[in-house]
Formats: structure tokens, C-alpha cells, sequence
């Protein structure tokens, strides 16, 4: 019965070219629009860094004098000096890494070697192992490094590939803010979207060019920053003058917890810490603690962009009107065909088979509604990449939003074609066999 | 023409009448709040920032080999002095940032030295006696700092100017009655009096978070002695182009010791404008682009629709026909049918926008919609509504006669 549904639907769209087109346009641009931002959003909101995600933890403390004025219940995101040291050195987490980022200047050194600044992350020996980074070349520095303030750098595929030529440049020397660094390793392509090791400089971008030793990195001139700080009290520049300033916080912490037993024993462990930093009056609020996981983490910092959402809930308006526009053209055609439809029904076709006969035309509508949908909506993805957004890069079509794209179309436009199919199926055969 | 048999049909029609009323309330509702958001973000784009851009150019200068602050004192100076000597260069001053960079320094300002009790939020922006100049700001009232109230301030340093020139927004917050010039107003501890106000200087930022604070800038009498330094130059009419091709050159041959990024260290202004507002006008372009494919959809289905209506009343109007009526009354009457059935659709989609606008301001931190966008998009589906009804309309106009003697 389907097959010669499916027959009648084909027949039915070659008698009006016209009006099927119609729909069909109608449906592929609400599906193009909408799967577009689903695609975005989708690969917004995906997980970074999956199969490690869940084990992977950032924890925060309460530092913050107890009478701030607007100050919000949750904690600050990143640590201040003296908390990131104390808890690196905590030592219950299997893995653990500190960091923050500036911009050096870099150059090779050989004499009159230009010079370039260069993102760069400072972090701690376990970053790499514990966030998966794959190396080319060379190795993460050793814990020993980190203590020893070893001037060592890990270096990017990119910046490899400037410096060097992309060859193994292991043993190397670099002049990074005029000290000189030994080059330990170069890794491969490692860019996590979002950014979710450090949102301060916004959820979605580039990848830091090279990795210094935390330490190290402390020991650099300080011309150039320690990353986005959040100070408060009267004094907002207190962070300028020394990144160890008790009211500035800006350094990001990462432990690795694998077992729910580990996650337990951290968060106490970071409940202990603060009732101790507040028994000696350092800090000023009993503990106020987190202990959030990566995806939680993302989820709380929401990190999808608001013109994302905005634009995602404006696809689905546009959705909405097509799948108005269509139900209004569904009406249009299946009263159209009320003849045939009486002559059916008058030789022993049922309501539900009219009914059903009608949802199969609106099914292939939605089908070919859906298949010309999937280039517009690579079109969309391309027009968001050509737009000068952190995220642009993310707007790739996943193929799992094939199936995705396919689905949707044929579900508007089943729902769409429900309530035309009724009125349809209820045509009364006498009155239109009567007037052929 | 007679309003009563028109409602008279369109009660057989229930459903196609309510979907053409419910798209085009749709579609107003979603295209209005479009037309203001673009308006909202092409405003940001054609907001002055005070500075004469036309002939002027930023140098984005960093230094290199780990300079004292004294050897970047004279550093600072040689540089000005090289520049200013370049064929084209009118003047030239050495600031931390400038406006639409998306960099820089705010402080509360305020009437006390208390830090938590600011009147407003600043841009605060490095000057000394060459900035308003150099910048093209305009003074209105007041006087320019002087060579001898120009201080140093390394990393460490605190910034606490005896003498600051504020812009008239931000002296009108500080002091409502327009009497800000000669008093003191606090961004430090020590109190800084109000020499000079500029008409207009935008702050570095552009995003939606300091837009209430654009136009509240605080030109402080320091040079700033740290590694990154931006200069700015002001060439000669019609000079722009040399200079800028020239200047890269011109530093790095009076010192090596630098680095001018060969992609971006050099910018005009038009460069400069563009890039700070380039995610604005990809917003505006993208609404602009829904706009017009959800007027597109809606015209399409009122012509199907339309089209369908006439078709199934092709006998009756053969029959008006024949009873005497003219082509011009069956025109008139398709165009009236669609008029009552978009007005009913304005209507609903009027408060749907409103509904759409409030929920936007809420979730989105979107202002008001002035009603002239909503009135505005009435006209236009109004418009849009009749624009499609008329191929259908005149379609049916043509039905002869003698339709009314056929069968079907």
C-alpha cells in the first residue's frame, strides 16, 4: 500500500509542479536555517575533550574579604597566587596542572634573528598527559623541571614549523623574553573547543603557540602581564604591581580525580584547606568551595556565545513560519485533489487511508524539503565560517547531522501535512463525485 | 466595495484564512525585532569617536631586549621625534591605547577616593600637550595639559594626575549642572582637577558590556613606560598611504630593538573601525538576509494560497461576472479579502513582536523596540500582502463569463 501511496505522492507532484516546489522550498529553508545553527550550536556545546572529560576537575576556593560589596556566592574562577601554590602542592590528586597565558617576545638565537611575540601557556609538567596533548616530537618537561624553574619550552606544530621549518628541533635553543629556553618538545595540532582549560579569553580561539614551565615562566620580566586578572578592593591595580598580590586572582587550576573516592577525598581535602586558611584569618568567609567537572563547568560558565542562542532561536522562528507556509499549501493542494479523493472514497477507500495517503505526500515533501535543505545549510555553515566570529572555526558540517538534517525535515513536514490530511480525509465522496 | 460578503466567504475558509493571518503575525513579529536589532547595530557603526580618521594612523610598537623604564623614556622620545620628521607627519604622540582598539585601562571615577562608590566608569587614555592635536579632539572648554604637567608611570607606578581633560559625557555624569570644568573628580587617591573637556572621545571598547560608557573617556598627563607602546601619528591631508607605507621602515631603521607586527602593527583608522565593529555588521547582514527570506516564504504562501482560492471559485466569479460585475470589481474584491486578513494578521503580529521584543530584553539584554519599527513592518507586510495577492487577483479578474455556464 505504501509503494502505491508513495506513486500516487510522485504523480500528485507532477500535476503541480508549482505548489510542490513550494513546499519544498518552504521546508528547505526553515530546515537549512535551523540545522545550520544546530550545527553550531552542536559543535559549541560539544565536549572537548571526550573520554577524559569526566575525569578531569577545576577546583575553586573562596579567598574573597567577607563584606565585598556585589559580590556573588559562587567563588572566583581562577586562583590567587598563594592558593594556586598551595593547592599544586596539595598533592592528593593523581594529576594536577596550574597555569595562566601571556605574550612573549621570541626569537631564535642566532644573531639579528627577528623577533616575534608569541602566545604562549604557562602551565606544570602533568598538563600534557592529563589533557591528552600528542607530541611530534620530543616529551612534556618533568615535574623536576618545574621545580628546578628549568628553562625549557614545548613548542606547537605552527610555531615549529616558523621557527624551524618543522623539523625535530628537540635540544634547540629559543630566546623567549631575553632568557634563553631549550626546546623539550613539539606538539602535534591540539586545539580543544571550547577553551575549557581557560574561558577568560573567550570559550572558542587559537591554541597557545608554545608551553613554558609555570615557574619558569614567573621568574620572566614582568612586562608583560600574567594573564586576565580579577582584583578586587580599592585598589584595582594591585595585580600590575605584583601577580602575588593576596586580591588579585588569575592563575587556572586542573586536577585529574579518577575515581568518585579520589572526587570525595579532593573536595574534603579543599574544604580543609579553606577552614585552615580561615583559622589563620586569611580567609575572611567560612569555606566556599567547588569542585565542578569539565562539562559542568562549561555549563555553568556558559560558554555558548549569545548571539549563538540568539541566532538558534531566530533559525527556529524562521522553521516555525515555513512550517506554517506549508500546512497553508498542504490545505491548498489535498483540497484541490477533493475529487479524486471523493472518487477514492466511493470506490471503498477508508478515512485512515486518505488519510495516511495524504501524510505520505507530505513525507515526501519533507524528504525532498530535507535533501535540498542539507546544501543550504552547508551554505549557512560556510557563510558563519566567512563571519569574523572566535568560533567561526567550529561551524563544520558533523556527519551526524545528515541523519539529523533528514529527520527534522520529515518530522515538520509530517506535522505540517496532520492537519491538511484530516480535513482532506474527511471530504465528503457524494458531494464531489456529484460535481465531476 | 462590500465588506459583508467577503466575511461571508472567508468563513468557508477558516483554515486558509488563519494560516495567511498567523504567517504574516509571525512574520512581522520576528521581522521587526530584525529591522531593530540591524538598526541598533548599524548605529554602533556610525558612532563618531572624535578623532579626525581620516588622517590618522595607529603604530603598534613593542619593545624588545628588556628596556629599563628610563631607556624607554628616551626611547619614546627619539621615536616621536623620527616620526614627526617623516615626510607627511603633522605630529605624533606615544599613548597606552586608542580608541575602538578593544584594549585598554577603565577606572571608576567618582567624587570621593573611595573606590567602590564610582559616579561613572572611564577609559583612561596616556596623553600629553601633543594628544588633542595629534587625535583632532576638539576642546570646548577648558585648556590642553602643558609640557611641564607631564608625568612618567612605569608597570609599577600609580597613576594619581594632578590635572585630567575629560569628555562632556563623562563631565556631565560627573557634574550634571555643566560646571565640571575647574572642579576635582577622584580616579585615585589623590584628588585631579578638570583643566579641559573634549567634545567627544570614545572609549577603546565597542562590545555591548561598555556601551553605556562610550562616550566616557579621561585623557591622564602620563607617558606609560612599558614594553608595548602605541603611536599615533597625524599625516597631511591625502599623505595617509606614504606614511603608512614609509613608517614600518622608517622606526626600525632609527632602532632594531622592536617589534612592529608586519601584519597588523601598522593600522589606519578605517582599518581600525572595521575591525572593531566587524562582528556588528555580519549581525546587521544576517538579519538583514532572514529578513528577507521570511518575507519571501510569506509572499509565496499567500500567492499559493491565494492562487488555490481562486481557482476553486473560478465558477463563482464567473457568475459575478455574468451578473454584471466588472473585472475591476473582482480585483477589488481578492484585494480587499487580503487586506482584512493581514490587517487581522498585523494586529496579532503587532503584539507578538512586543511579546518577541520583551522576551529578547530579558534573554538578551536587547533594548526597547521604538514603535516606528513595528508600524514600519505593518506597512511592509501590508504592502507585501497586497504585492502578492495581485497576480492571483488579476487572474481572476480575467475569468470570463461564461465560466458560470460550465460545469466545473
Amino acid at each position: 500500500m505504501f509503494g502505491y501511496y508513495l506513486d500516487l505522492a510522485l504523480h500528485s507532484f507532477r500535476r503541480t509542479p508549482v505548489l510542490a516546489g513550494l513546499m519544498t522550498l518552504a521546508i528547505a529553508l526553515g530546515i537549512g536555517a535551523s540545522i545550520t545553527m544546530l550545527a553550531v550550536l552542536h559543535n559549541l556545546s560539544g565536549n572537548p575533550l571526550p573520554g577524559r572529560s569526566d575525569a578531569l576537575f577545576h577546583p575553586q576556593v573562596d579567598p574573597r574579604p567577607a563584606d565585598l560589596p556585589g559580590a556573588k556566592d559562587e567563588p572566583p574562577d581562577d586562583l590567587s597566587y598563594l592558593d594556586a601554590v598551595n593547592l599544586y602542592q596539595l598533592g592528593v590528586a593523581p594529576r594536577r596542572a596550574l597555569m595562566s597565558s601571556n605574550w612573549l617576545p621570541v626569537r631564535k638565537d642566532a644573531q639579528d634573528s627577528p623577533l616575534a611575540m608569541v602566545t604562549d601557556r604557562a602551565t606544570t609538567a602533568d598538563f600534557f598527559a592529563m589533557f591528552g596533548v600528542p607530541f611530534i616530537y620530543g616529551s612534556a618537561w618533568s615535574a623536576q623541571d618545574d621545580a628546578s624553574h628549568a628553562q625549557v619550552v614545548v613548542l606547537s606544530r605552527a610555531m615549529n614549523q616558523q621557527l624551524f621549518g618543522g623539523e625535530d628541533s628537540v635540544g634547540r635553543n629559543l630566546v623567549i623574553a631575553t632568557k634563553t629556553f631549550r626546546v623539550a618538545g613539539v606538539v602535534d595540532d591540539w586545539n580543544p573547543q571550547p577553551r575549557f582549560y581557560d574561558l577568560n579569553d573567550g570559550a572558542f580561539g587559537k591554541a597557545e603557540q608554545m608551553y613554558l614551565p609555570f615557574f619558569t615562566w614567573l621568574d620572566l620580566p614582568q612586562d608583560y602581564g600574567y594573564g586576565p586578572m580579577d582584583c578586587w578592593g580599592n585598589d584595582p591595580n594591585a595585580g600590575m604591581h605584583d601577580p602575588k598580590a593576596q586580591q588579585c586572582t588569575w592563575a587556572q587550576f586542573w586536577v585529574q580525580l579518577d575515581t568518585p573516592a579520589q572526587v570525595a577525598g579532593y573536595r574534603a581535602a579543599l574544604v580543609q584547606y579553606s577552614a585552615q586558611q580561615h583559622r589563620l584569618g586569611r580567609f575572611q568567609r567560612p569555606p566556599n568551595v567547588r569542585l565542578a567537572g569539565l562539562v559542568d563547568w562549561l555549563d555553568y560558565k556558559r560558554v555558548i556565545p549569545v548571539t549563538v542562542r540568539m541566532q538558534t532561536w531566530i533559525a527556529f522562528g524562521v522553521l516555525l513560519i515555513c512550517m506554517v507556509n506549508t500546512v497553508g499549501l498542504m490545505v491548498a493542494k489535498f483540497l484541490r485533489k477533493s475529487g479524486e479523493i471523493g472518487v477514492r472514497r466511493a470506490l471503498g477507500a477508508s478515512r485512515r487511508m486518505v488519510f495516511l495517503q495524504c501524510l505520505v505526500e507530505a513525507g515526501v515533501v519533507g524528504v525532498a524539503g530535507g535533501l535540498l535543505g542539507l546544501p543550504l545549510a552547508w551554505l549557512g555553515l560556510w557563510m558563519v565560517r566567512q563571519q569574523p566570529v572566535s568560533f567561526a572555526a567550529s561551524a563544520r558540517f558533523d556527519p551526524s547531522m545528515l541523519g539529523a538534517a533528514l529527520a527534522l525535515a520529515v518530522l515538520s513536514a509530517l506535522a505540517a501535512g496532520v492537519w491538511p490530511a484530516l480535513r482532506a480525509s474527511r471530504v465528503a465522496p457524494a458531494l464531489q463525485v456529484k460535481s465531476l | 466595495m462590500q465588506i459583508r460578503p467577503i466575511l461571508a466567504t472567508l468563513k468557508h475558509h477558516k483554515a486558509g484564512t488563519l494560516l495567511i493571518a498567523m504567517q504574516i503575525a509571525l512574520t512581522l513579529a520576528i521581522v521587526c525585532n530584525a529591522l531593530f536589532i540591524i538598526r541598533q547595530r548599524v548605529s554602533h557603526l556610525s558612532q563618531p569617536s572624535g578623532v579626525d580618521e581620516a588622517n590618522v594612523l595607529v603604530v603598534l610598537n613593542e619593545w624588545a631586549g628588556k628596556p629599563s623604564p628610563g631607556e624607554i623614556a628616551s626611547l619614546m622620545a627619539a621615536d616621536v621625534d623620527t616620526l614627526r620628521r617623516l615626510p607627511g607627519v603633522a605630529d605624533a604622540y606615544a599613548s597606552n591605547t586608542y580608541p575602538l582598539s578593544g584594549g585598554g585601562i577603565a577606572f571608576g571615577i567618582g567624587h570621593s577616593p573611595d573606590k567602590l562608590k564610582p559616579v561613572s566608569t572611564t577609559a583612561i587614555y596616556f596623553a600629553d600637550q601633543d594628544a588633542l592635536p595629534t587625535l583632532g579632539l576638539k576642546l570646548v572648554a577648558g585648556r590642553n595639559f602643558r609640557a611641564d604637567e607631564i608625568g612618567q608611570v612605569d608597570r609599577h607606578g600609580d597613576i594619581q594626575p594632578g590635572a585630567i581633560i575629560v569628555t562632556r559625557g563623562l563631565a556631565d555624569r560627573l557634574f550634571p549642572d555643566g560646571s565640571a570644568l575647574g572642579k576635582t573628580a577622584y580616579i585615585s587617591r589623590q584628588p585631579s582637577t578638570i583643566v579641559g573637556i573634549v567634545e567627544r572621545l570614545q572609549s577603546p571598547w565597542v562590545d555591548s558590556g561598555m556601551a553605556e560608557w562610550a562616550d566616557c573617556s579621561t585623557l591622564v598627563p602620563y607617558r606609560q613606560l612599558t614594553a608595548a607602546t602605541r603611536y599615533v601619528l597625524r599625516v597631511r591631508p591625502g599623505q595617509l598611504e606614504d606614511v603608512r607605507r614609509h613608517v614600518r621602515a622608517a622606526l626600525y631603521a632609527a632602532n632594531r630593538m622592536r617589534v612592529i607586527s608586519p601584519k597588523d602593527g601598522v593600522r589606519t583608522f578605517a582599518e581600525i573601525r572595521a575591525d572593531a565593529y566587524k562582528s556588528d555588521r555580519g549581525m546587521a547582514i544576517l538579519m538583514g538576509v532572514i529578513s528577507v527570506v521570511l518575507l519571501a516564504i510569506t509572499a509565496a504562501g499567500i500567492v499559493g494560497l491565494s492562487s488555490f482560492w481562486v481557482g476553486q471559485r473560478r465558477k463563482q466569479i464567473g457568475v459575478r461576472r455574468a451578473l454584471g460585475a466588472t473585472r475591476h470589481d473582482i480585483l477589488g474584491y481578492f484585494l480587499t479579502e487580503n487586506l482584512l486578513i493581514s490587517t487581522v494578521g498585523v494586529l496579532v503580529g503587532s503584539v507578538l513582536a512586543l511579546g518577541l521584543n520583551l522576551w529578547l530584553m530579558k534573554q538578551f539584554e536587547l533594548a526597547r523596540i521604538a514603535p516606528g519599527y513595528v508600524v514600519a513592518g505593518v506597512v511592509v507586510l501590508l504592502l507585501l500582502g497586497q504585492g502578492a495577492v495581485l497576480a492571483p487577483a488579476l487572474r481572476a479578474s480575467r475569468v470570463p463569463p461564461v465560466e458560470a455556464t460550465r460545469s466545473v
